[in-house]
């Protein structure tokens, strides 16, 4: 087998190797399977027995509905007949064995899936539920084609693979936090897509945008998986193997090396102070959280807690949750930022309408706006954890001072009615501004008037500064953090923040970054909340660095026109200072 | 081998499809022909309940039949009184 190298977007740092598991998004995870040509038309035979199978056990099941609740009831199971015995659907498979050599279930589960989501485009409620319909025949098929214990779901991954996907939803990421996984390969996404932060807070390597990683790749191929260049590699030579081995015990002892740092401050060689604090998930994160020494949790996605489930999460089911985090963090604080769905996020509990543009449509804030129902069961729950430590809170999104007047409004009868209903909470909990919005940083003078910190969230401000949208493949090249628009963006929300007397947090992946981050203490920024497999290095960064040295460059830095003569000029005079 | 074209409303409430489709695919089953739905440039196989269902013709939508075989005459009129039922009046 020849060696592949693919070039993708790094996405984590990090060098693993293993074998490859494709993980196929959807009702069902099929593994892709090439078979040779003199298996074609056996593969086609085993299908239509498959078919017979699954066509058989309806009827057994007709035959008893029918005895045991009538004819009527029954009549259901003809429609799923009816899908075993489509002309077209057979035809459809039988050509994706003959043309792609690929195996029946394979080629099946994909032909479903494409009807699926026919299905769910066609505004029609009762053809909508034949989705459940539709997956449920798929698996009876499934079932016979491929031995049933290898037709698992996210929850009966084995250990120790290369996660090789299309693309990751949040809701993926939640079930794959137990798991262990060694790296993660996706098509599509950019620097910050899912992928990557779950992939960071894992702390293993990930490469994304890689285009059609998942059709070169197949199941069970050894990988090695290069997070700092962006580089996979398919069926390496014993060369390339050794070559990474020698350079992942390097990174090995580098890591070692900056363990030692974990009990020591942030802090610059002429001695200014920079709040390293970690971003979270899930609480299982937090004993890792502490082994870097992060200084708090600087963003907290609550959204977590409403995934990959049916209902909303229940106020004590909340407050308990909360109240989890804020006891293990202290005495550092725990910054929670309120609901974010929409955009790219999404949970099954709330229709939210499909938009032409998710990012621009509602979302965080506005959502948690129109349904003020959810917001306060959220709120409730945040004010009563925060007796249990430090705990401070932020909203998403906030576009002007409007909406966080009308955020503070219901923030303020919740809190009254805590108050009769004689609920203790913290009366003085911090309430922050997340900053990701161009019309915010416009306004920062006046919103910091009104609020007691900022987080700067640079995923999304990059985004809507540059009119990019950061899940699409397509534009992930102008995806560009160094953008002397976007520093602009920094320094003036810095600039309006001290001078009010307010410190600002930034929370974005660009923190993690060394060379961003670096031009971010220049900028001002007070605290920079990132994945806990950052902060060490970052804090490297930092005890390396004089904090004058880094205010000149910068300085010197934002007189440049463009992103990449910024991101040069910056890594230029890091290696002149010999950091890094 | 007869061969005919005949654009016809779908007439019924719900449309063509979930329920009715299945009906419908069920119908062309027993009428010995070939059936291929047209709406705007979509074409599909009329025993495909698949096909069927992703077309989601709607009540007052268009479809062109292309009915061919020798009981084609037929086949489109009973095409045509099925398309004006409703659900209700379906027998199987």
């Amino acid at each position: 087998m020849n060696e592949i190298v693919l070039k993708g977007i790094p996405a984590a740092n990090g060098i693993a190797y293993g074998s490859a598991f494709i993980l196929d998004k959807g009702e069902f995870i099929v593994p892709k399977r090439i078979i040779l040509a003199h298996e074609v038309d056996s593969e086609i035979a085993r299908f239509e027995e498959a078919l017979n199978f699954a066509r058989q056990e309806i009827h057994t099941l007709k035959e008893k509905v029918n005895q045991d609740m009538g004819l009527n009831k029954a009549h259901i199971f003809d429609a799923h007949i009816l899908v075993l015995e489509d002309p077209t659907l057979l035809d459809q498979v039988s050509k994706g064995i003959r043309q792609n050599k690929n195996a029946a279930e394979y080629v099946f589960s994909k032909v479903i899936k494409k009807y699926v989501q026919a299905f769910s485009k066609i505004p029609d409620e009762y053809l909508r539920e034949r989705v459940t319909d539709i997956n449920d025949i798929a698996k009876r098929v499934l079932k016979y084609l491929m031995d049933e214990s290898k037709l698992h779901d996210l929850d009966n991954l084995q250990d120790d693979l290369v996660i090789v996907a299309h693309d990751l939803s949040p809701s993926d990421a939640v079930s794959l936090y137990n798991r262990k996984i060694i790296a993660f390969i996706t098509d599509i996404g950019g620097r910050t897509s899912h992928t990557a932060i779950i992939a960071k807070s894992l702390g293993v390597p990930a490469v994304v945008g890689l285009k059609d990683a998942t059709l070169r790749v197949n199941n069970g191929d050894f990988l090695i998986i290069d997070g700092q260049k962006g580089l996979l590699i398919i069926n390496p030579t014993f060369s390339t193997k050794e070559l990474y081995a020698k350079e992942q015990s390097q990174i090995h002892a580098c890591m070692e090396k900056l363990d030692d740092l974990k009990n020591l401050p942030a802090q610059t060689m002429d001695g200014k102070k920079i709040c390293l604090l970690a971003n979270l998930e899930l609480s299982n994160e937090i004993p890792t959280i502490k082994k870097v020494g992060a200084e708090g949790i600087g963003l907290y996605r609550t959204e977590f807690l409403y995934m990959n489930r049916l209902d909303l999460p229940s106020e004590e089911e909340q407050y308990q949750s909360y109240k989890q985090i804020t006891e293990a963090v202290n005495p550092y604080v725990v910054t929670i930022r309120t609901l974010d769905i929409g955009g790219d996020k999404f949970i099954s509990s709330v229709q939210i309408p499909e938009d032409m543009y998710p990012f621009l449509g509602v979302r965080a804030i506005r959502f948690c706006l129109e349904r003020p129902d959810i917001f306060k069961t959220q709120l409730r729950a945040i004010l009563r954890a925060s007796m249990h430590g430090r705990v401070q809170m932020m909203y998403p999104m906030i576009s002007g001072v409007a909406e966080l007047r009308q955020a503070n409004a219901i923030l303020e009868e919740v809190k009254r009615t805590l108050y009769d209903e004689k609920i203790p909470f913290d009366t003085f909990l911090k309430v922050g501004v997340m900053i990701e919005v161009p019309s915010a940083v416009m306004m920062a003078d006046m919103l910091a008037k009104e609020t007691n910190f900022f987080s700067i969230g640079t995923n999304d401000l990059i985004q809507y500064t540059l009119a990019v949208d950061r899940v699409n493949e397509k534009t992930a090249h102008l995806y560009e953090p160094s953008h002397p628009g976007v520093l602009r963006m920094i320094q003036k929300t810095v600039d309006a923040a001290h001078t009010e007397g307010i410190h600002v947090c930034l929370c974005g992946e660009m923190a993690s970054d060394p060379i961003m981050a670096f031009l971010l203490i220049g900028l001002g920024v007070d605290e920079l909340s990132m994945s806990s497999s950052s902060i060490l290095t970052i804090k490297k960064m930092i005890r390396s660095v004089r904090a004058v040295d880094v205010q000149r460059i910068c300085t010197e830095a934002l007189q440049l026109c463009t992103g990449k003569e910024v991101e040069e000029f910056v890594s230029s005079q890091i290696r002149k200072l010999g950091v890094l | 081998m007869p061969h005919i074209e005949k654009e016809i409303i779908v007439a019924n409430k719900k449309g063509l499809h979930a329920r009715p489709a299945a009906f419908f695919v069920q119908l062309v089953d027993k009428l010995n022909v070939s059936v291929t739905i047209q709406k705007n440039q979509e074409k599909v196989n009329g025993k495909s309940i698949m096909g069927l269902l992703t077309l989601g013709a709607q009540c007052g939508t268009v479809l062109k039949f292309i009915v061919e075989g020798n009981d084609a005459q037929k086949a489109v009129e009973e095409i045509e009184l099925f398309l004006g039922k409703q659900e209700e009046e379906f027998i199987l």
